[in-house]
């Protein structure tokens, strides 16, 4: 699948799938990266998402799936616009990680796996993401934030409401 | 962002250009860059392996393998292509030091994988990262696309007529893909579960063909190695240990990140004098010496501990991944203990039964014990499950989830003990509150 008019992906995407499929030695190297690309513009792996990638890699949809299901970062139902994955894990744990979650419990209104109401924010307890000397630590979407505190985390959750108040006047 | 932390002691090889603009290609450059690869290409394959024997270095990733009889083991004739894969998957809990490689010499990392592939006679090199790490991807993404356009990767590298190829590939989350042989699984658009061994990855491995899998943190080094010579490195380290290693600091300690020590550093004074001590004014509880699967170690066990693979062994832990992770004396050792074995069953694959049941059974059991509704069975019923897991899987993540286990109930039983019949836990919960 190479025209862009078939592609449930924008053209952009659709091109750099047709790129990645030639950059290994076997097309099937491609099926992570893509399943993590399509995921990004289309925020979860969605019924034509997991056809189109079958296709485009040349493998029955079910063994997407199969693959899919296993990483823990693939995901088969949406999350809010900014989704914020809090690291309890050891050494963000010893620095005061759970009580940063229970704050983000609390502002957002939602637990483990919550979107909030109007979709601009989904929490989740998170297992290390490698920012452990820099602890506590979150990361939204693709963004860490480092060390840590109520009041800093406070302040990270406005500048996303801040950015999304700018993205809509300007759209 | 990451914040970079200094230290007199520390013997910046590997770290040396951090912080100092080196993502740009000509200002790596500028700092030596890329002057290893041409001798590399200049003295051929024997020289190179000759040079990593002798500088003694050993596989940053955990195991402690040295890198140059690693590359010496793959065949000089092979029908199928041979590979380099560079392990980036950085997922130990405690662990942080590739990021900042990636961050900060993300050259360093491409140099050394076309170093690895001379070596061994490949034509091409996998650098896999966590797929958490995006914005590392994109660094290294961009730096393998300025090496192609200065001609050090491609069909012609170094106008030697040699080939090099570099792809860069992310992951998707998976702690299990760490472990090499499901590193490969992961790269051939698998679910990550290990294969058996042997055949060992040097002979088959990715795509089938003979593979190198090492540590980001050893390719890394690799440069630094045959810019200063394989015997002046391991001269900084110690006996069998050689050169240096980044060492991550996190946990309660005042000034954690990640310095750059030479091997054999005295574990004590890593935590008291580079690290600042504990925070708080208080008192050491443990250590975690090497990532979450290595056992902790007590306070009078660090007294004149080095820390390299040998000594660290000879004390009953392991070096790992070399991340410290420090305890005071405020945090509850069962409370860490179910931490820590709720990682390993998140990220257990399924494929074992020890390694599956067990750590879930482990998570159970410490999860009943911390609330208060142990039983003095239950302790040493936790032991044996742990017992029965050590050797009995596929790949080390079952190994690295009893292992801590035992190492916490063993010499921490007491306090396991002031866990039963109803009592609940008698630290602070939240170390936080208490401290601030």
């Amino acid at each position: 699948m190479t025209t862009e008019s078939m592609s449930i992906f924008s053209p952009q995407l659709a091109a750099k799938f047709d790129a990645l499929v030639q950059k290994y030695p076997l097309k099937r190297s491609a099926l992570i990266p893509m399943l993590l690309y399509s995921q990004d513009e289309i925020g979860y792996l969605s019924d034509a998402v997991i056809d189109e990638v079958a296709e485009r890699i040349g493998i029955t949809p079910l063994d997407v799936r199969n693959v899919a299901s296993y990483y823990s970062m693939l995901r088969f139902k949406p999350v809010g616009k900014y989704n914020v994955q809090v690291c309890t894990n050891i050494s963000c744990m010893l620095r005061g990680a759970y009580d940063l979650f229970e704050h983000l419990e609390e502002k957002l209104g939602i637990g483990h796996k919550g979107v909030t109401a109007d979709g601009l924010f989904s929490l989740e307890e998170v297992e290390c993401i490698g920012v452990c000397c820099w602890a506590p630590a979150i990361q939204v979407n693709y963004d860490f934030h480092d060390d840590l505190t109520n009041d800093k985390v406070d302040a990270v959750l406005d500048t996303y409401r801040a950015k999304d108040k700018g993205e809509s006047a300007n759209a | 962002m990451p914040k970079l932390v200094s230290h007199p002691d520390e013997v910046k090889i590997i770290s040396r250009r951090f912080g100092m603009g080196a993502t740009d290609i000509d200002r790596y450059i500028e700092l030596g860059g890329y002057e290893s690869a041409k001798k590399a290409l200049a003295e051929g394959s024997e020289w190179i392996i000759n040079e990593m024997k002798a500088s003694g270095l050993r596989g940053r990733g955990g195991a402690g393998f040295p890198t140059g009889l690693k590359w010496s083991f793959v065949p000089k004739q092979s029908a199928k292509p041979k590979y380099v894969l560079v392990n980036g998957d950085e997922s130990e809990p405690g662990t942080c030091k590739d990021h900042l490689i990636f961050l900060h010499d993300p050259h360093s990392v491409i140099e050394g994988t076309i170093i690895a592939g001379l070596a061994i006679g490949s034509k091409m090199g996998f650098i896999y990262l966590r797929g958490e790490y995006r914005y590392l991807i994109q660094i290294m993404e961009k730096a393998v696309a300025d090496a192609y356009a200065k001609g050090y990767l491609g069909t012609n590298i170094f106008g030697s007529e040699t080939e090099f190829q570099v792809v860069v590939q992310t992951g998707a989350g998976a702690y299990e893909v760490g472990e090499e042989s499901a590193l490969m699984e992961s790269l051939e658009g698998k679910r990550g579960v290990p294969r058996i061994k042997p055949p060992f990855p040097a002979v088959v491995g990715l795509y089938g063909g003979p593979t190198v899998i090492n540590n980001a943190e050893t390719i890394a080094a690799v440069p630094h190695i045959l810019a200063m010579g394989g015997p002046a490195y391991a001269a900084v380290g110690s006996e069998r240990n050689g050169g240096t290693r980044l060492f991550g600091l996190s946990g309660h300690v005042n000034n954690p990140g990640i310095y750059e020590l030479p091997m054999g550093y005295n574990l004590h004074k890593m935590i008291y004098e580079v690290g600042g001590g504990i925070r708080g004014g208080r008192k050491l509880k443990a250590v975690v010496p090497g990532g979450s699967s290595t056992p902790v170690l007590l306070p009078n066990e660090i007294e004149n501990l080095g820390m390299d693979f040998d000594q660290v062994g000879k004390a009953g832990s392991m070096l790992g991944s070399g991340a410290v992770v420090v305890i005071d004396d405020q945090t509850c050792i069962v409370e860490f203990a179910l931490r820590t074995i709720s990682f390993y069953a998140h990220e257990s694959c399924g494929w074992c039964i020890p390694c599956r049941e067990g750590t879930d059974w482990l998570k159970k059991s410490l999860t009943r014990f911390h609330a208060g509704f142990g039983t003095i069975k239950d302790i040493d019923n936790i032991q044996y499950l742990a017992e029965n897991m050590m050797g009995r899987t596929f790949c080390p993540l079952g190994d690295a989830a009893a292992m801590p286990t035992l190492g916490f109930v063993k010499k921490f039983r007491k306090e396991f003990e002031d866990h039963l019949d109803g009592k609940s836990c008698p630290y602070a919960k939240h170390l936080e509150v208490a401290l601030v």
